[in-house]
């Protein structure tokens, strides 16, 4: 029993000073979650964060691909039915037409089923959180887009070294 | 468990300060919770608690951010706004629940 209450420190100051930079250079719904979820966990932390989207990644803020980005298993041997970690798929069975399809559609299922939202409604999220998205320079040019065909939420299209300015100090996740 | 007094009311905490005994819990004392973390609680602040301590009634589980935002129409900005920096925690502290488990 103490005489003072005892509350647990939310420590606002520490954190403030912290600062995390995600590179999202996937467009594999598989390589997506991982950048966008542990971006959602920083900025619930309070933590300044920073995403950076770049070549495949840029898929993600993409208007056009952002809802439908796959799963394919061809390459990945860590294969393995949800649930059956002892029973894996050969890879290249990802290769026959419609695995893709069906793969995709059962790892959306999973997500849904533990109230992650789709990538939309995550970037929604992100932003609301306060995050600050960045669009990389090059992939825009290489992909011919403008602003105006990306997430209404992205900070703007910067180039790499602009981006490792705003940065400065941050940790940094590479997916 | 640790034993912690809060304007008058004795309650059960976890090693971290956060209430282990949901049904310790009053309005009362979250107001006074939320004192302690430095928010001032508005009608705003009170229907996001309240959601929380109904929510948790049914779902045994605090609700995420997500979830709390989904479910009360609330954007997820002004959770930020309500409850600044760390709103899912703060949001759980001061309703007496658990850190909420889930990720998003």
């Amino acid at each position: 029993m103490t005489e003072t209450p005892f509350v647990p420190s939310f420590d606002d100051d520490a954190s403030a000073g912290r600062k995390l930079a995600v590179i999202c250079s996937k467009g594999n719904l598989d390589m997506v979650y991982p950048g966008l979820i542990l971006a959602n966990a920083a900025l619930g932390e309070g933590v300044e964060t920073h995403l950076f989207f770049t070549f495949w990644g840029f898929d993600i803020i993409t208007k056009d691909t952002m809802d439908k980005l796959k799963f394919t298993f061809v390459g990945n041997t860590a294969m393995h039915l949800p649930g059956h970690s002892d029973r894996g798929i050969h890879h290249m069975l990802g290769a026959i037409p419609g695995a893709t399809a069906a793969a995709t559609k059962m790892m959306r299922k999973q997500i849904a089923d533990l109230d992650v939202p789709e990538v939309p409604e995550f970037l929604d999220i992100l932003h609301g959180s306060g995050a600050y998205m960045w669009a990389c320079r090059m992939s825009a040019d290489m992909n011919k887009l403008t602003e105006a065909d990306l997430y209404d939420g992205i900070d703007g299209i910067i180039s790499a070294s602009d981006f490792i300015e705003k940065t400065d100090g941050a940790q940094l996740l590479f997916v | 468990m640790p034993m912690t007094t809060i304007a008058g009311h004795e309650v059960e905490v976890n090693e971290e300060g956060f209430l282990t005994k949901p049904e310790q819990w009053s309005e009362d004392l979250g107001a006074e919770l939320a004192k302690l973390i430095g928010i001032d609680m508005t009608d705003e602040h009170w229907n996001l608690v309240r959601f929380l301590r109904k929510d948790y009634d049914v779902q045994h589980e605090t609700a995420t951010l997500r979830r709390v935002s989904t479910q009360t129409g609330k954007p997820v900005k002004d959770l930020f706004v309500l409850f600044p920096a760390k709103p899912a925690k703060k949001m759980a502290y001061v309703a007496g629940l658990p850190k909420p488990k889930g990720c998003v």
